[in-house]
C-alpha cells in the first residue's frame, strides 16, 4: 500500500500536443480516487503514466514516497485492470491470474493458493480451468480484477473497467468493486467517463478537461460546490441548467423570474453585474405540490414543451425565453460543455415528483429554491463565490 | 435427425441447391486441373510406359514403385530434399519472424519497409537462382573476392557448399513470404495484451515467448505448412545451380529426369506419386498434429 503523488506531471507528444498539463494530485494511502472527464480529457493518459505505460514528459511521479518516473511498469508494483480486460486468450483463468506471480518466480503452491483464494472471493472457482473466450463479459471482468488482486500490489489502476458491461451488470459490478476496494484497502485510481460511477464509487473525484485538472473533491462537494461551469455541467444528470441573469440591487433577474438573493449570493455577485446562473433540475418544484414551503421560494409560470416520465420522477422542460442564451452557449462552449454549446442553452429542465400534473403544451406554476442558485462568471466560466 | 431433415423449408432447399450450382464451375475446374492429372499419374505409375520403347508396355502393378523405393538414388534425393526443406524453412522462420516484428513495429516509413522487404519475393525464381549462381561463380562472382574467402573456392564443386548456396538463395527468395504470413498473425494480437504483460512484470523477451509466440501459433503453423510444402518441391534453384550434380539432386529433379530426360513415364509417374504422398503426409501432419487448436481453446 502506498500513496501516489503527481507533481506537475505533463504529457507532451512529439507533435507538441499536451495530453496532460501540469497535473498536481495527491492520492492518499488506501484512497479510492476517481479520474473522470469526457473522452480525450487526458484521464487515461494520466493513468498510463502512473502505470508506466506512457513516459512522463515533465514533472515527478512518486509511489510510496519513491520517484518512479524512470522505472518500468514491472518495477512499480502496481496492478492494472483494462477496459477490454486484456486477458491472455491462450491461458486459462488460473494461468491468467497467476501469470504475474509466475513471472515473479513465486513458488507454484503459493501461486495456486493465492489464485484459489482470489477466485473464491470473486466467485470464479468453478471457472478456473476455462479459457477467457468461454466466459461471459461479467466473468471476464472478474478475472481481470482477480489478476490484479492476487498480486497484492501497492496500488490498483483501473481504466474504465466496467464500460464494456451491460447496464444492469455494471451496477452490480460497481457495488462489488467498491466492496472489494473497501475490504482490501489498497490505493486505487479509477478512470471513468461515467459521472454516475464517479459519484458512487470514489472517496474523492478528480474532474479533468482537456488535460487540465479542474477540481478534486468529494462527490458531494463536486455536486454542491463546483468550481466552474464545466464541473457544474459535467457532474449531475440531467445536467445543471445555465441561465443568463442580471444582478440588480439584491435580486437576480432571470428571463422567467426575478429571484431575491441571500447574503452569500450577494457577496458572490459583489454588486450589479451579468452572471450565468446555475440551477439544478431538482431545485425546481411544482408549486402545487410544495405545500408549506411555498413562501420560502419564488414562483413563476412557464409553458412546458416536453415531459419525460421516468416512473419515479418527471423531467419537465420549458424555454427560458432568454434573449441572451447565446452568451450562455458561448460560455458553455468555452468551458467544454458540448451539449449546451450545441444550442440547448435556452432549454430549462426541471425534476418534478411523479404526482405533478405537468403536461406538454400546458402552462405550469413552478417554484424555485432561491438558496440553491450558483453564479458563474460569463467570461471565465469560474464560479463566483463570496 | 430425419425429422430435422424433412423440416427443411422449400426456401432453404432451393437456397442450398443454388449454393451447389454456384460452386459447381469452380469444383469442375478444380477436378479437371488437379484430380484428373493426379489420377492419370497414378494410372501411368502402375504401367510400363517408356516413350523410347513404345511397343513394350502394359500393366505392371507396383513394380515401378518397387524400382524407385529400392534405388539408392531415391533415398539420397529424399534425404537431400528433407535436409534442404528443414534447414531453409527453419532459417526462414527465424528471419521471417524478425522481419515481421520490424515491419509491425516500424514507425517511420512503414510502407517503404514493407515494400522493400517484399522485393525478393517478386523476382522470378529462375532469375534469382541465376543471380546467386553468378555471385558465387568461382571466376566471375564477387563472393570469392570478399575477405576471408578463398579466391578459388568452387562453391558448386562440393555437396555441402553447393547446398549452402542453394539454401541461401531459397531463404533470400522466400523469407519475405514467410514474413508476410507471420505479420498477418502478428497484427491480430491485441496491443493491450502487451500492456497487461508489462504491468504483470514481463520483460521484452518474456512478452515475446509467453504472449506473442503462443498467440501466433496458428499463423506460424500456416506459414510453416505453406513453406514446407513449397520447399519440399524445390526444383528451379537446384536445376539452375547444379542440375543435381555433386549429389544435390532433389526428388522433383529425379521425377523430372525420369519423365522428361529419360522419357520413362511409368517410373517418373511413380516418383511423382511418391512426392505427392510425401506432401500429403506433411500437410496432414501439420494440420492434424500441430495445428488442431486455436490458442483461445476453440477449434480451427
Amino acid at each position: 500500500m502506498a500513496e501516489i503523488v503527481l507533481d506537475k506531471v505533463t504529457k507532451k507528444y512529439g507533435d507538441g500536443y499536451e495530453a496532460v498539463k501540469s497535473m498536481d494530485l495527491e492520492i492518499a494511502d488506501g484512497e479510492f480516487m476517481i479520474l473522470v472527464g469526457p473522452s480525450g480529457c487526458g484521464k487515461s493518459t494520466a493513468l498510463n503514466m502512473i502505470a508506466g505505460l506512457e513516459d512522463i514528459s515533465e514533472g515527478e511521479l512518486s509511489i510510496g514516497g519513491e520517484v518512479v518516473n524512470n522505472r518500468a511498469p514491472r518495477d512499480r508494483d502496481i496492478a492494472m485492470v483494462f477496459q477490454n480486460y486484456a486477458l491472455y486468450p491462450h491461458m486459462t483463468v488460473r494461468e491468467n491470474m497467476g501469470f504475474a506471480l509466475k513471472l515473479a518466480k513465486v513458488d507454484g503452491k503459493e501461486i495456486d493458493a493465492k489464485v484459489e483464494e482470489a477466485a473464491a472471493t470473486l466467485d470464479l472457482t468453478e471457472h478456473l480451468d476455462r479459457k477467457p473466450a468461454n466466459l461471459s463479459g461479467g466473468q471476464r471482468q472478474r478475472v481481470a480484477m482477480g489478476r490484479a488482486i492476487v498480486r497484492e500490489p501497492k496500488a490498483f489502476l483501473m481504466d474504465e473497467p466496467l464500460s464494456n458491461l451491460d447496464a444492469k451488470l455494471r451496477v452490480q459490478m460497481r457495488t462489488e468493486v467498491a466492496e472489494l476496494q473497501d475490504r482490501l484497502g489498497t490505493t486505487t485510481v479509477y478512470v471513468t467517463h461515467d459521472q454516475t460511477e464517479a459519484m458512487t464509487l470514489g472517496d474523492r473525484v478528480a474532474v479533468m478537461k482537456s488535460g487540465v485538472l479542474q477540481q478534486v473533491d468529494s462527490p458531494g462537494n463536486l455536486y454542491n460546490d463546483p468550481v466552474n461551469l464545466f464541473v457544474a455541467g459535467f457532474i449531475g444528470s440531467p445536467s445543471m441548467n445555465f441561465i443568463h441573469g442580471q444582478v440588480n440591487g439584491g435580486e437576480v433577474e432571470l428571463p422567467f423570474a426575478t429571484i431575491p438573493l441571500n447574503d452569500d449570493l450577494k457577496g458572490a455577485a459583489g454588486g450589479d453585474r451579468e452572471v450565468i446562473c446555475g440551477i439544478r433540475p431538482e431545485h425546481f418544484e411544482d408549486a402545487e405540490l410544495i405545500g408549506d414551503h411555498l413562501g420560502d421560494g419564488v414562483t413563476f409560470e412557464a409553458k412546458i414543451n416536453l415531459v419525460e416520465s421516468m416512473g419515479s420522477e418527471l423531467y419537465a422542460y420549458f424555454e427560458s425565453g432568454s434573449e441572451e442564451s447565446g452568451k450562455v452557449e458561448e460560455a458553455a462552449s468555452a468551458a467544454g460543455l458540448e451539449a449546451l454549446a450545441g444550442g440547448d442553452a435556452g432549454q430549462v429542465v426541471t425534476r418534478l415528483p411523479p404526482e405533478s400534473k405537468a403536461k406538454r403544451g400546458e402552462t405550469l406554476k413552478f417554484w424555485v429554491d432561491p438558496d440553491r442558485l450558483l453564479f458563474f462568471d460569463p467570461e471565465s466560466g469560474n464560479r463566483l463565490k463570496s | 435427425m430425419s425429422q430435422v431433415k424433412t423440416a427443411i423449408s422449400d426456401r432453404a432447399r432451393s437456397e442450398r441447391r443454388l449454393g451447389w450450382l454456384l460452386c459447381a464451375p469452380a469444383a469442375i475446374a478444380m477436378l479437371a486441373v488437379t484430380a484428373y492429372p493426379i489420377g492419370y499419374a497414378i494410372v501411368l505409375s502402375l504401367q510400363q510406359v517408356d516413350l523410347r520403347f513404345p511397343d513394350e508396355g502394359g500393366f505392371v502393378g507396383l513394380q515401378n514403385y518397387g524400382a524407385v523405393l529400392s534405388s539408392d538414388l531415391w533415398w539420397t534425393d529424399l534425404f537431400n530434399t528433407i535436409f534442404l526443406s528443414v534447414i531453409s524453412v527453419s532459417i526462414e522462420l527465424c528471419l521471417g519472424m524478425v522481419i515481421a516484428l520490424v515491419m509491425h513495429r516500424a514507425i517511420f516509413g512503414r510502407g517503404v519497409v514493407r515494400t522493400s522487404v517484399l522485393i525478393p519475393y517478386g523476382i522470378v525464381t529462375v532469375v534469382a537462382a541465376f543471380s546467386w549462381q553468378f555471385a558465387f561463380a568461382p571466376d566471375t562472382g564477387f563472393i570469392n573476392h570478399l575477405p576471408f574467402i578463398a579466391d578459388d573456392k568452387d562453391w558448386f564443386g562440393e555437396r555441402f557448399s553447393a547446398f549452402s548456396v542453394i539454401i541461401m538463395a531459397e531463404v533470400w527468395k522466400t523469407t519475405p513470404f514467410m514474413a508476410l504470413l507471420l505479420l498477418a498473425g502478428l497484427t491480430t494480437i491485441d496491443d493491450g495484451l502487451y500492456d497487461a504483460a508489462k504491468v504483470d512484470g514481463a520483460s521484452a523477451w518474456q512478452r515475446f515467448t509467453r504472449i506473442t509466440l503462443p498467440l501466433m501459433k496458428p499463423a506460424i503453423l500456416v506459414a510453416l505448412l505453406f513453406r514446407t510444402l513449397d520447399a519440399f518441391r524445390i526444383f528451379d534453384t537446384i536445376f539452375i545451380m547444379t542440375n543435381g550434380a555433386q549429389d544435390t539432386q532433389s526428388v522433383s529433379i529425379l521425377g523430372y529426369q525420369q519423365l522428361i530426360s529419360r522419357l520413362n513415364l511409368g517410373l517418373g509417374s511413380a516418383v511423382s506419386v511418391l512426392i505427392f504422398v510425401c506432401v500429403l503426409f506433411i500437410a496432414v501432419f501439420f494440420v492434424k498434429f500441430l495445428g488442431a487448436r486455436q490458442p483461445d481453446g476453440s477449434s480451427t
